[in-house]
């Protein structure tokens, strides 16, 4: 390690109050000053990249290892590589990530339909178990449901029937 | 394999047709997983509140298993070995790991650089498919997996990947001193071990805060703590301030993190609108409830973006915020040490044990707070057997 103290000779009094235990990470940090090395660590291995990973701008290179579920795809894809322009400060990073999750959603279902799957939405809610341990919670969300589409369809009847 | 699929907020399915994962880089492992547990912050993903959580995503970062299959690198693990997974993904080798900083590695999430890689937390975190699964892929196997001892309860083992080290470094960030009043917001699994944990630090006094009166009831026993149910007063913060002597309480954690209940600004702002990164309500009130000079210590997940917090009242008490992800790693000898004096005992906080074909109905039940839940693990077919 170089010397820091001939390095900053010409600083008066550089270092003279420094304070080894003026340390607010312990002891969950044990300070080995390898911070100063930066990006210069042994590196491990990389694993290959087969298949399109997205990448922080904050990062000069792709870190030695990455999950592979899910590549981007589709809009939501397209979404989430404009957000990857913007660096993790910027909202430009964040805002369009939840949009393009959204986006993921309607994209599931989509996907779900064209591989002959239709999803059973109250089954992943996990209606089974609100219906067993909440019975008058699901009991009084069916009626609020029905009230809204009962109402929905007689709206749209009647705005119907002024059209004609 | 039957895996833990992701469709959207509020909705999972258990997926039958999942590939098993295979080795992709020479310290890889794979695990097949005997238990695996939700975790409070899954429930930020299940809520659509985590940005590039993907549809297709496995999630599960708490979960224990057998070594399948080793990559060619990989020395300290071998086939049939039963090991426990810290939930952060760590090489080991990077300035932070070197550090011990095992939650803050920089080899392991590409996407980016404020949070290391952690197992089924979506793209943020790396992306990486997670352990509510029968088969999970475990990068970096050397360093982060611990073989369980013998007489290690496999209980015990999987909440050692996440819950008793993330509640024992609430307690041991906040820098109780003998005879301190620490009070902890949320009553959920963090907690609770956290109000426990706080005991072996020295506290004199420990106060839980929480609105789910079965909580508060089950923390009351668990960790033998005084609890109080926020709805039942009108301000928190006035309440513990009467309570500590008017000076304020020595150590706040926070506990609860983005969903918490108790402000309608912060919910609709926060968890409503995504105005911000969820609602910070446990954190304002914990700032506003320390003493000045006093230590707030955070565990409790928030989103990447901001919050509204009372950061001049952070200024003008002069405080201390601590705050990170566990170091699991780190503190799983300790917490083996405790384990096995009777000092905890973590297994008592599971309530539900689910097969993992069942996974849509364990998220709504651990989500809803129905069946007096506290802490649900999802059990494998094979782990049946």
């Amino acid at each position: 390690m170089e010397n820091l103290a001939d390095k900053y000779r010409h600083i008066p009094g550089w270092g003279v109050d420094a304070d080894p235990e003026n340390e607010p990470t312990y002891p969950y940090k044990h300070w080995t000053g390898d911070d100063h090395q930066r990006l210069n660590w042994q590196r491990p291995p990389l694993q290959p990249v087969y298949r399109e990973v997205l990448q922080s701008n904050e990062r000069p290179y792709m870190t030695a290892v990455f999950g592979t579920s899910v590549p981007p795809s589709g809009l939501s894809g397209a979404i989430r590589r404009f957000a990857f322009k913007f660096s993790e400060s910027e909202y430009g990073h964040w805002l369009p990530l939840l949009l393009a999750d959204r986006v993921n959603m309607l994209e599931g279902i989509v996907a779900d339909i064209k591989g002959g799957h239709i999803p059973n939405i109250f089954a992943e809610k996990g209606w089974a178990a609100e219906w067993k341990y909440n019975r008058p919670g699901a009991i009084k969300k069916i009626a609020i449901g029905t009230a809204v589409v009962v109402a929905a369809t007689v709206l749209l009847n009647r705005a119907v029937s002024k059209r004609r | 394999m039957i895996a833990m699929n992701y469709r959207g907020p509020f909705r999972v399915r258990a997926d039958f047709n999942k590939p098993v994962p295979d080795i992709q880089h020479p310290q890889d492992a794979i695990v097949r997983v005997t238990r695996s547990c939700i975790c409070g912050s899954d429930l930020h993903l299940y809520h659509g509140l985590v940005p590039d959580t993907r549809v297709g995503t496995t999630f599960g970062h708490e979960f224990i298993g057998v070594v399948e299959a080793v990559g060619t690198d990989v020395k300290n693990l071998k086939v049939g070995d039963h090991v426990l997974v810290p939930f952060n993904i760590a090489c080991g080798q990077c300035a932070f790991c070197k550090q011990q900083l095992f939650g803050n590695c920089h080899e392991s999430n590409p996407a980016a650089t404020a949070v290391g890689g952690i197992f089924g937390y979506s793209h943020t975190a790396g992306g990486f498919d997670g352990g509510q699964a029968e088969y999970v892929r475990v990068p970096y196997a050397d360093v982060g997996p611990t073989i369980i001892p013998d007489d290690l309860d496999p209980d015990d083992a999987v909440l050692l990947t996440d819950v008793v080290p993330t509640g024992y470094q609430a307690a041991e960030m906040g820098g109780i001193k003998k005879g301190d009043t620490v009070v902890v917001f949320g009553a959920g699994p963090v907690g609770i071990m956290a109000a426990k944990c706080a005991w072996l630090f020295g506290a004199g006094r420990v106060i839980v805060i929480d609105h789910v009166e079965y909580r508060l009831e089950f923390v009351k026993a668990y960790a033998q703590c005084e609890a109080y149910n926020f709805r039942s007063m009108r301000d928190p913060v006035l309440f513990l301030k009467r309570e500590t002597g008017w000076l304020g309480a020595d150590v706040c954690i926070d506990a609860v993190g983005c969903e918490a209940a108790g402000s309608a600004l912060q919910t609709i702002t926060g968890r409503k609108l995504l105005l911000q990164a969820g609602s910070a309500t446990a954190l304002h009130w914990a700032i506003n409830s320390v003493k000045k000079g006093g230590i707030v210590s955070i565990v409790g997940v928030y989103g990447p973006t901001d919050n509204l917090i009372p950061i001049g009242n952070v200024v003008n008490k002069g405080l201390t915020l601590r705050a990170n992800q566990a170091s699991v790693k780190r503190l799983l000898p300790r917490l083996i040490e405790h384990i096995r004096a009777g000092r905890l005992n973590p297994k008592e906080i599971i309530t539900h044990r689910v097969p993992l074909e069942e996974v849509s109905d364990a998220y709504h039940i651990f989500s809803s707070k129905l069946d007096n839940c506290i802490k649900p693990i999802l059990i494998p077919p094979s782990a049946r057997a």
